[in-house]
């Protein structure tokens, strides 16, 4: 289970299990994958159980995947689900332990002339919505919902 | 196992019917497809139904409350987009058994207006679409075309002209969901649904249903003089690939189909006069050529281009209108494309025959994922 953080007091939780937010000042929020100690093949995901490559069981560890990687391929969406906002690059980025991303390209224009194949991206996180809830003293309060993002990296 | 036979084919115009239910649009296919056979349902030893939206309410079961309950084994089947295509292998499998002397598939769906498709897209009860991309159809077929650009230089236009093909094909099949052309600046410049498919390169949902009769050598020879043979049933699962938990990979298990069917059938990509491919998207399209080796790797572009998959060219694919133009109703799609194949083979297709038709090739992909391969002979 992914840790919760907290930012100018207020509640913060991950969109996704693999998502990691940092539990004190210092740290930096990072996606955990699984690698198979058998045969090396790297995963993201939660509840793994044995490996797809190599097909063996019980050796699966949890890893830190790096917060940068390359740009491998994507689709540009103009069309979704009522609510959510278009257009948006979703994409899917190769990370060096061998496991790929699936995520919003941000801070680039959705146009594909302006898109490289393989070009270096960085993830970063922000607030996507809000919820209200019931803490442990059934007081509600504000939670904050944040997910990761890449974007294209400069250095 | 034993030869099977296609005896008997039926399917009603793929569209939209909200005034009939699941059973019935399978049982009007049925009973084409008895009609078609000259058999009546107490001769069915098995019927197999390909359902996947309501997969859950035994529609092999209630088809035969519809046509003829006689007490016969009946099960049901979903296996994603190849819902249908996997029923069919499963009244194959009952007749090559030996098990049976006479089975029949039914595939059916009921979309309606059923928008965008996907799954997936929630996460610990917060919805993760349009936030951390998209699992929806169109852009994972997008992205699957991208990858073939990337690799290839593919162009938006060479994609736009599987559309344009397609289209132009559907107006002969009396039985597609539509039936106009399109020009290939009315797909350009279409609505952009995901890049790089626009609307019209997006298959329609809609409702629709298709059956089919397998039978074995000794029943062939008794009811017909033209048998179709099923050269080859191939069914693949998705092998692990780099990226297949972000990017489902619909190659790797098509590859993996087309070199077992060839190997079964004792045939290649050279020996086939018409292909029914899985044209979902029109970006698919391009990548099976490719993965069926009916072109060279890198070459799919070049070959709509030279118009060599349009009826009249080297190997005309989607004569029917494909997915892209008669539509795409889950369940039906696998068995419909078994009957263009047949309907080729008999010289029975009208204006849109292609002449001479002695081997097809129906293909089918399920996202998650399932490929079939079935060949068909005369």
């Amino acid at each position: 289970m992914a840790a919760e953080g907290s930012s100018a007091g207020r509640k913060q939780r991950p969109i996704a299990d693999m998502l990691h937010l940092p539990s004190k000042p210092g740290e930096k929020a990072y996606l955990a994958g699984y690698r198979c100690t058998a045969c090396g093949a790297a995963y993201i995901g939660e509840g793994r159980i044995g490996c797809s490559k190599c097909t063996t069981a019980g050796k699966i560890e949890q890893i830190k995947l790096s917060d940068r990687g390359t740009l491998y391929v994507y689709s540009i969406v103009h069309q979704s689900a009522p609510g959510i906002p278009v257009p948006y690059i979703s994409a899917i980025v190769d990370l060096p332990e061998g496991v790929s991303i699936r995520c919003n390209l941000v801070d680039i224009e959705p146009d594909p002339a302006k898109i490289t194949f393989g070009m270096p991206v960085e993830m970063v996180t922000r607030k996507v919505r809000e919820r209200k809830e019931k803490n442990a003293e059934g007081v509600e309060e504000a939670v904050d919902i944040i997910a990761f993002f890449f974007r294209p990296s400069h250095n | 196992m034993r030869d099977v036979y296609v005896l008997g084919v039926g399917m009603i115009k793929f569209g939209r019917y909200p005034d009939k239910d699941v059973p019935q649009l399978g049982a009007d296919a049925a009973l084409l497809a008895l009609k078609d056979a000259g058999l009546m349902v107490k001769d069915i030893e098995l019927l197999v139904c390909g359902n996947l939206f309501q997969s859950s309410s035994m529609n092999a079961q209630r088809i035969l409350q519809q046509i003829g309950q006689t007490g016969i084994p009946a099960l049901n089947v979903t296996n994603a987009c190849a819902t249908g295509s996997t029923a069919f292998r499963e009244a194959y499998v009952g007749v090559a058994s030996g098990m049976y002397d006479i089975t029949m598939c039914v595939g059916v769906e009921q979309m309606g207006k059923m928008g965008l498709l996907g799954g997936g897209a929630r996460s610990g009860g917060e919805s993760v679409e349009g936030v951390l991309g998209s699992g929806l159809m169109p852009a994972v077929f997008g992205q699957a075309g991208v990858e073939h650009i990337r690799k290839y230089g593919t162009t938006f236009e060479q994609f736009a002209k599987v559309s344009v093909k397609n289209h132009k094909h559907s107006v002969h099949n009396p039985l597609s969901q539509y039936q106009v052309e399109v020009s290939l600046d009315d797909v350009v410049k279409g609505r952009m649904v995901a890049y790089p498919n626009t609307l019209y390169m997006c298959c329609p949902t809609g409702d629709g249903a298709a059956a089919a009769i397998l039978v074995s050598a000794d029943k062939m020879k008794q009811f017909t003089t033209k048998p179709v043979k099923v050269a080859c049933s191939v069914l693949t699962s998705d092998p692990w690939t780099d990226r297949d938990l972000t990017m489902p990979d619909v190659n790797t298990l098509t590859r993996n189909a087309a070199k077992q069917a060839y190997e079964k059938a004792g045939l290649g990509p050279k020996d086939l006069d018409l292909v029914e491919l899985h044209d979902c998207f029109a970006t698919a399209e391009l990548l099976h050529y490719e993965n069926l080796g009916l072109c060279g790797e890198g070459e799919a572009g070049r070959m709509i281009d030279e118009g060599r998959t349009t009826i009249g060219g080297e190997i005309p694919v989607n004569a029917s209108g494909g997915l892209l133009s008669k539509g795409h109703p889950l369940g039906a799609t696998g068995v419909a494309n078994i009957y263009e194949v047949v309907t080729h083979l008999r010289g029975q297709a009208g204006a849109r025959q292609v002449e001479g038709a002695k081997v097809g090739m129906a293909h089918v992909i399920g996202l998650g994922s399932a490929c079939t391969i079935h060949i068909l002979t005369v």
